[in-house]
């Protein structure tokens, strides 16, 4: 393989970014808009102010999150579709605590994030044991379960968790404000999410690059069968790594909960857990850029809808966009390879 | 080389695009801005694009009145965003009157619309009013769709040659339950004036899916559950969901050689699915909703009320005046037709027997004594189905 230079290397990182812009407008021109307006408006949209940068940070924290877990499973060479559910049961285990127990918001709070996490994690459990006793084949363990969770949700939204006055698709009634993460003045913004999302991905980058146990799942990830024979109980790291990502996955599902909607709604996941499987490889399985990835994502989720609003756009737009990304990516990185063979 | 070049050309034109936007022109001092909520897309031939469409209207029946709208709010297609963010979006825009068309709204709405306490809100097919929870520059605005499913249950009456009507329910709450059963009291009117029956021998049948359209896995297929209606006896099945299996079901079965037909819900142009099994359509007519709600905030008017309308009788179908409609469909005969005609002018005239007593709930415990007339509220919250309907009430 030949050395390319730096320049060569970020442009080849971009340029899946680039050729989508491209095709957006393209597409902007045949749907008769201005392109300059509409990328104008995504981009004034999700950063003209403080309370705009700060529903992008909002944004970006179960992405991160979720993105954060993945890194894990890929290190140890799974397939981890199974991040949806771990949101699910999160978000399902913090509604419990929420709803269930009285509590002052000092004690209240930390123990929805433990539950969350515990949710998550328990969850995780499950698909590394379906996997490692069971030899199904995670991605179909993890499918599965992500099912059952939704299933789960809306069983308990339509059944014990219904509100007083009947069961709707909004969810349950507000948790009690004891419940409710705080939020930095009038912004939408709360510290503790933020805090608990960069921790998150921090110690996965540390996890990953410096540990003993990170060394181990790379291992496993190399090569399952010579890692066994070298004496790493496999099993047990792939348990462990669903485990993990299933923490961090639950705590996005329960910040969603608690900081975001203030209750469970139905669809409380909204495919962060598929969305961040594209983030992790857009940011070629490095935690350093899946920060940069997740940027890009949330702020062409919180600037679209401004498509609709202000140019009478259909702000599907926005996924057109994040879609047509990672399509791109899986191009380039075709003609990656190819230059590498030259 | 040429990626280069494209790098910083694509580069220029985003920096570019900024600039573009930082002049926007300003906005006309006659305009008035408000916001509409969707829960769907805009153009989903039902209620969401009832509602855009009642907008698009007042735009062109008020001078400067510019709609700015938000569809698809839900956490499935718009994850992490919520009301409050889009409140906050359109008052940027200049909104003077935010509009949130969807139930599912109801509790964010008092939530955001407390945040903005000289801003008007509308909640549409709420009573948070009502029950006191919303604040003060809330109000709701309801059609009474009631009437019209009345008449769609007279036509089901009027059609049926089995005598066993079926009814296709979304989940189970005050309003589906009292459509429901506005739909049977028209139903069994009908059957008892024009067809000469004994309420006895009308079987009137709700089955519910558990919402307002098909979640493979959640709800029951609609399908299905139209299917098995028909296969039960039914041969008139009337749809109380957002969506058109109904006639779709009823068209395949009919295209079968069986003799049934269908009455499909909300959308004004649901008939042309399938127009030859179809007796016709209750519909939302928004427009007139929206003009008056805008000109009561342009008239410094508005207020913390519930508002139900009544249809306009002199004319179910005058796009200006009547919020709800019954469009005829293609199947019902012309002596039908003339018999819900007549239908109608006595439901105008309040001289049938439309929520009026004796009436027993579904368990048989005494809704209405002989000659009491309901009022809105007993009918707003019906707490059953009727006596004589099959179906869960709970």
């Amino acid at each position: 393989m030949k050395a390319r230079s730096p320049a060569l290397q970020v442009l080849l990182g971009v340029a899946p970014i680039l050729l989508t812009l491209v095709a957006a407008t393209a597409i902007l021109l045949v749907a008769g808009a201005n392109p300059l307006a509409a990328f104008g408006q995504i981009i004034s949209g999700a950063f003209e102010s403080p309370r705009k940068l700060a529903d992008v940070a909002m944004a970006m924290v179960p992405l991160l999150l979720c993105a954060a877990g993945m890194l894990v499973t890929f290190a140890a060479g799974l397939w981890n579709i199974g991040v949806e559910g771990q949101v699910v049961a999160g978000a399902l285990a913090t509604t419990w605590v929420a709803l269930r127990l009285n509590a002052p918001a000092a004690v209240l709070l930390p123990l929805t994030v433990l539950a969350g996490m515990a949710g998550g994690a328990l969850w995780g459990l499950l698909i590394g044991l379906i996997r490692t006793k069971g030899k199904v084949n995670e991605i179909f363990a993890g499918l599965g379960l992500n099912y059952v969770s939704m299933a789960l949700t809306n069983y308990l939204i339509f059944g014990p968790w219904k509100p007083p006055d009947g069961a709707t698709m909004s969810g349950t009634d507000p948790f009690p404000r004891a419940a409710w993460m705080p939020v930095i003045g009038t912004s939408r913004a709360s510290l503790p999410a933020i805090l608990l999302a960069v921790a998150g991905i921090v110690v996965i980058w540390w996890l990953l690059r410096d540990s003993q146990w990170g060394l181990r799942l790379k291992a496993v990830g190399q090569n399952e069968n010579a890692a066994y024979r070298l004496g790493i109980r496999t099993s047990r790291e792939i348990v462990l790594a669903f485990m993990v990502c299933g923490m961090l996955a639950g705590l996005a599902g329960s910040l969603q909960t608690t900081a975001v909607y203030r209750r469970l709604i139905p669809s409380i996941s909204g495919g962060y857990g598929y969305m961040a499987q594209l983030v992790v490889l857009l940011s070629g399985l490095r935690a350093q850029a899946v920060p940069l990835v997740v940027l890009f994502f949330a702020a062409i989720q919180v600037g679209s809808p401004r498509l609709e609003l202000r140019m009478y756009l259909d702000s599907s737009l926005g996924g057109v966009l994040q879609a047509g990304t990672v399509l791109f990516f899986l191009l380039v990185r075709g003609l990656r390879q190819r230059l590498s063979k030259e | 080389m040429k990626r280069t070049t494209l790098f910083v050309l694509i580069v220029a034109l985003l920096v570019l695009g900024s600039v573009v936007t930082a002049c926007k022109p300003a906005a006309s001092t006659e305009e008035f801005v408000f916001g509409v909520v969707l829960v769907g897309p805009y153009n989903d031939h039902g209620y969401s694009e009832a509602h855009y469409q009642g907008a698009k209207y007042a735009e062109t029946k008020i001078p400067g009145a510019r709609m700015v709208y938000l569809d698809k709010l839900n956490s499935a297609d718009r994850p992490g965003t919520t009301l409050e963010q889009v409140v906050e979006e359109m008052v940027a825009e200049g909104a003077k009157l935010i509009i949130t068309t969807s139930d599912d709204f109801g509790a964010d709405t008092d939530v955001v619309a407390a945040k903005y306490p000289d801003l008007p809100f509308v909640h549409m097919s709420g009573d948070n009013v009502l029950t006191g929870e919303a604040p003060d520059n809330v109000a709701n605005f309801f059609s009474k769709m009631e009437y019209t499913k009345a008449i769609a249950g007279c036509a089901a009456a009027l059609a049926t040659e089995t005598g066993e009507v079926g009814y296709l329910g979304p989940l189970i709450n005050d309003e589906t339950r009292r459509l429901a059963s506005s739909a049977y009291l028209g139903c069994r009117e009908c059957w008892e004036t024009y067809r000469g029956g004994d309420p006895e021998d009308l079987r009137f049948v709700v089955n519910w899916i558990g919402f307002w359209f098909n979640i493979p896995g959640v709800t029951l297929d609609p399908t299905v559950v139209a299917n098995d209606l028909f296969n039960s006896g039914v041969d008139v099945l009337m749809s109380g969901i957002d969506t058109t299996e109904a006639i779709v079901v009823a068209g395949q079965r009919m295209d079968k050689g069986e003799k049934v037909w269908a009455i499909p819900y909300d959308y004004e142009g649901a008939c042309e699915i399938k127009p030859e099994v179809c007796l016709g359509t209750p519909y939302f007519n928004w427009g007139p909703v929206y003009v008056e709600i805008i000109n009561k905030v342009l008239d410094d008017k508005f207020e913390h009320e519930f508002v139900w309308h009544d249809p306009y009788w002199k004319d179910l179908s005058d796009e200006d005046k009547s919020y709800v409609g019954f469009k005829y469909g293609p199947a019902l005969t012309e002596d039908q037709q003339k018999d819900l005609e007549d239908y109608i002018d006595k439901l105008a005239d309040g001289k049938t027997k439309f929520f009026v007593g004796p009436l027993n709930l579904q368990d048989g415990t005494a809704y209405l004594a002989d000659g009491e007339k309901a009022t809105d509220e007993q009918i707003w919250y019906l707490p059953q189905l009727l006596e004589g309907m099959e179906g869960a009430s709970q």
